[in-house]
């Protein structure tokens, strides 16, 4: 893997213009800092160098030293003489050095690059009116920028099978294949699931499972998109749209605490297909494959549409009146949710301050792949406790919440997005106190809520998220939500100026956060979501160093207690 | 400013006073026309002359074989300016014995003649030679979901158009000729 090993620069010169670049990168990466393109396919910037489809040829030389003396020679016009290397070398495994000279623009280098593109497609089937890589294909890109423009191939081209099924959601055409290799150093290197390899010779190499296996592995649709051409296709979105209709925001991945970086791409309000963005501080490049199927509960049968008080649907002003009646009472039980926003959380510790009210909290578990699903399976718990909306780590149950409905300690619930029953909360409790249910998706206990305000999922709002390793990180609106349904924050907003009979709240997210840090000391003061959007910002978490997280070390995490490598 | 001069008008003469050689000239232009050859076209019962090129409604067309030439790859979809395509892609199962190497094909496949403004950008676009603007040139309905071109009203209009390429066959030839891998 290329990465600066130190904060070191080195001066090289690229294309007759000496730069600084930092040591330990390679040509590629070198030149790529200063605006020109190397055109590569089977380097990857996370995953080790291979140096086998040759796109990245450059010439490389060094200024030229006197064998007996060692004295540096000089042309006649006095300028250092450069001792080129006789044939061009590849970008991707040559490292930069001191006194480097690099010619990524010269004649020789331009005919490698024809040369190469002419052989990556004489037996590639060029069928990229059904292909789905088409419109993002490296192949395509490159045959355009550096090719040759015309075919000089007139034999008959190979014909290999199309779609050979390598594992549940990968989909193989051989022909278009061009045997770069990124797949498989990413199944040793990053899935740590060696089970795809190359067979046989010449033209007849194929890319194929071990006996035996199968690519069905959690991460196995990243082979799919560092796949520089579409050879390997997500079974998914096969055949599904073409992806120059796709409108592409930015988000995060709800899945579990990792807090991949996301793309999500719509077309026309409708979610099409999620991928990973690159963010070197948390997921690198890559995603799990179960968090890209989120999306599709957007559309679920059980997501709650109309706002509802007693189950008759009523206009959202008539139902927000009579979930600030019920917040009126005493007694009242918060139970937030670390899958909110910390928007809503700061909203919902204002909420909570307004009722003097407790908090509940539940967390969700499961277990921890080391990688990027962490064993906390919710996107924000560090946001609640960041937001100060509690203090303790959650239990995977709400007992408590149970004891105390039991106690008559508790006779209204104010419930984020939970599910109170699943969480070990009884039946006969929940029919005893009056409920106020806010969330997207309908369930056993929200069934029983007396008011049921509708919410939008991650995809169809703005807020932001605190991930594992305390890094805050926005995510962006990709599609509308469904008709008439109003974001978190602007319902919690306008509970809170009814109930506190102040006016002109804003819903505005940068107020939000203006409003929250001016009544709250906190570890987020300074920043805010306008910020956020821009770049992630990481955030100081030792105050919480002492409570037992349950993520293990994975990548790019390390937990508090263990020192970082 | 202008000057303005009153003009007196003079008397009319007693022929034009009859107005008999104005009726005259009238009458030579309509006998005249009486004997030429009629250009009137006695629409619908008479239909006009259809030049080559000429660009009707736009329709699919299938290949000798009988198979439909569209991939379903929405190039037509994207160029259209007044957006009157809409495409559902599908995929072609790979047992059917008839439609070798045929991978995708569109599961439906809708123009909306109402938008369509008949430019012929999906014609020149299409990487397949599967859509033609044909001579057909008139479309009426009493709803506006008649007039909706789907899939199978648009193979009907289209018919089949002889190919250049074959290329599906072609690449069975190369697959039985030995570069099957």
């Amino acid at each position: 893997m290329i990465s600066p090993t130190t904060e070191e620069m080195v001066t090289i010169t690229l294309n007759g213009k000496e730069v600084e670049v930092p040591t330990g990168i390679n040509a590629v990466e070198a030149a790529a800092l200063h605006g020109q393109e190397v055109p590569h396919y089977c380097y990857h910037p996370k995953l080790s160098v291979a140096g086998n489809c040759r796109m990245c040829l450059v010439e490389m030389g060094t200024p030229m030293r006197d064998r007996s003396t060692g004295e540096a020679i000089f042309e006649e016009d006095g300028s250092p003489k450069i001792g080129w290397v006789p044939k061009p070398v590849i970008g991707c495994a040559t490292n930069v050095s001191p006194g480097m000279h690099l010619r990524t623009e010269s004649d020789l280098v331009s005919e490698c690059r024809e040369g190469i593109m002419e052989f990556l497609l004489v037996n590639h089937p060029l069928d990229c009116p059904i292909c789905d890589q088409a419109g993002e294909c490296r192949l395509q890109e490159f045959a355009t920028d550096y090719g040759r423009g015309y075919s000089r191939y007139i034999e008959r081209k190979n014909v290999k099978p199309k779609r050979t099924r390598l594992g549940p959601r990968v989909t193989l055409d051989d022909e278009r294949c061009i045997l770069c290799s990124r797949c498989i150093r990413f199944s040793q290197e990053v899935a740590k699931d060696d089970v795809l390899g190359f067979v046989d010779r010449g033209s007849f190499s194929t890319l194929t499972c071990f006996p035996g296996k199968e690519l069905a592995n959690n991460y196995s649709l990243n082979t799919v998109d560092i796949c520089p051409v579409g050879a390997l296709t997500s079974t998914d979105f096969r055949f599904k749209m073409r992806v120059w209709f796709l409108k592409e925001t930015k988000s995060i991945c709800t899945e579990s605490s990792a807090g991949c970086n996301t793309i999500v791409s719509s077309r026309e309000g409708v979610i099409q297909r999620i991928t990973p963005r690159r963010n070197d501080l948390v997921n690198d490049t890559w995603m799990t494959d179960s968090g890209r199927d989120l999306y599709k509960s957007v559309r679920s049968e059980s997501r709650i549409l109309r706002p509802s008080v007693n189950g008759n649907d009523l206009p959202l002003k008539d139902v927000v009146s009579s979930a600030v009646d019920c917040l009126r009472g005493e007694k009242i039980g918060f139970v937030v949710s670390c899958h909110s926003s910390l928007e809503e959380q700061m909203l919902a510790k204002r909420l909570v301050s307004l009722t003097n009210a407790q908090t509940f909290i539940c967390g969700h578990f499961g277990d921890d792949d080391g990688i990027l699903l962490s064993a906390d399976r919710s996107p924000n718990l560090r946001g609640a406790l960041v937001t100060g909306l509690i203090d303790q780590y959650p239990n995977d149950n709400l007992a408590d919440l149970n004891d105390a409905i039991s106690k008559g300690n508790i006779e209204t619930v104010f419930v984020f997005d939970e599910d109170l029953i699943l969480s070990g909360v009884s039946k006969e409790n929940l029919q005893k106190v009056s409920m106020v249910y806010l969330g997207t998706h309908s369930n056993n206990s929200s069934r029983l809520a007396d008011v049921v305000l509708p919410g939008l999922s991650v995809f169809e709002k703005n807020g932001s998220f605190v991930n594992r390793s305390f890094i805050a990180q926005a995510f962006e609106m990709s599609v509308p939500g469904p008709a008439g349904i109003k974001s978190q924050v602007e319902v919690l907003t306008d509970i809170i100026s009814k109930l506190s009979e102040e006016e002109g709240i804003s819903s505005d997210l940068d107020e939000v956060w203006d409003i929250f840090n001016s009544h709250n000391q906190s570890v987020l003061a300074g920043t805010k979501f306008s910020n956020l959007k821009k770049v992630s910002v990481p955030i100081d978490g030792s105050s919480w160093s002492h409570l037992n997280f349950v993520e293990k070390t994975a990548l790019n995490y390390h937990p508090i207690e263990s020192e970082p490598k | 400013m202008a000057k303005t001069v009153v003009l007196e008008r003079k008397p009319l003469s007693l022929s034009e006073r009859t107005y008999l050689p104005q009726i005259v000239t009238g009458l030579k232009t309509t006998f005249t026309n009486m004997f030429k050859p009629k250009v009137t076209l006695q629409y619908p019962e008479e239909k006009p002359f259809i030049p080559k090129n000429y660009r009707g409604v736009p329709t699919l067309v299938k290949d000798p074989n009988g198979r439909e030439k569209c991939v379903s790859c929405q190039l037509c979809e994207f160029v259209c300016p007044p957006k009157a395509i809409r495409i559902t892609p599908g995929s072609v199962p790979d047992d059917q014995e008839d439609r070798e190497h045929v991978e995708k094909a569109p599961q439906e496949f809708e123009i909306n003649m109402l938008r369509c403004i008949y430019c012929g950008y999906c014609q020149e676009v299409c990487p397949e030679e599967a859509i033609f603007l044909q001579e057909q040139y008139s479309s009426s309905g009493y709803t506006r979901e008649e007039m909706i071109n789907n899939k199978q009203k648009l193979y009907e209009l289209g018919g089949t158009l002889p190919d250049h390429h074959y290329k599906w066959d072609k690449k069975k030839e190369a697959e039985l000729d030995g570069n099957a891998h």
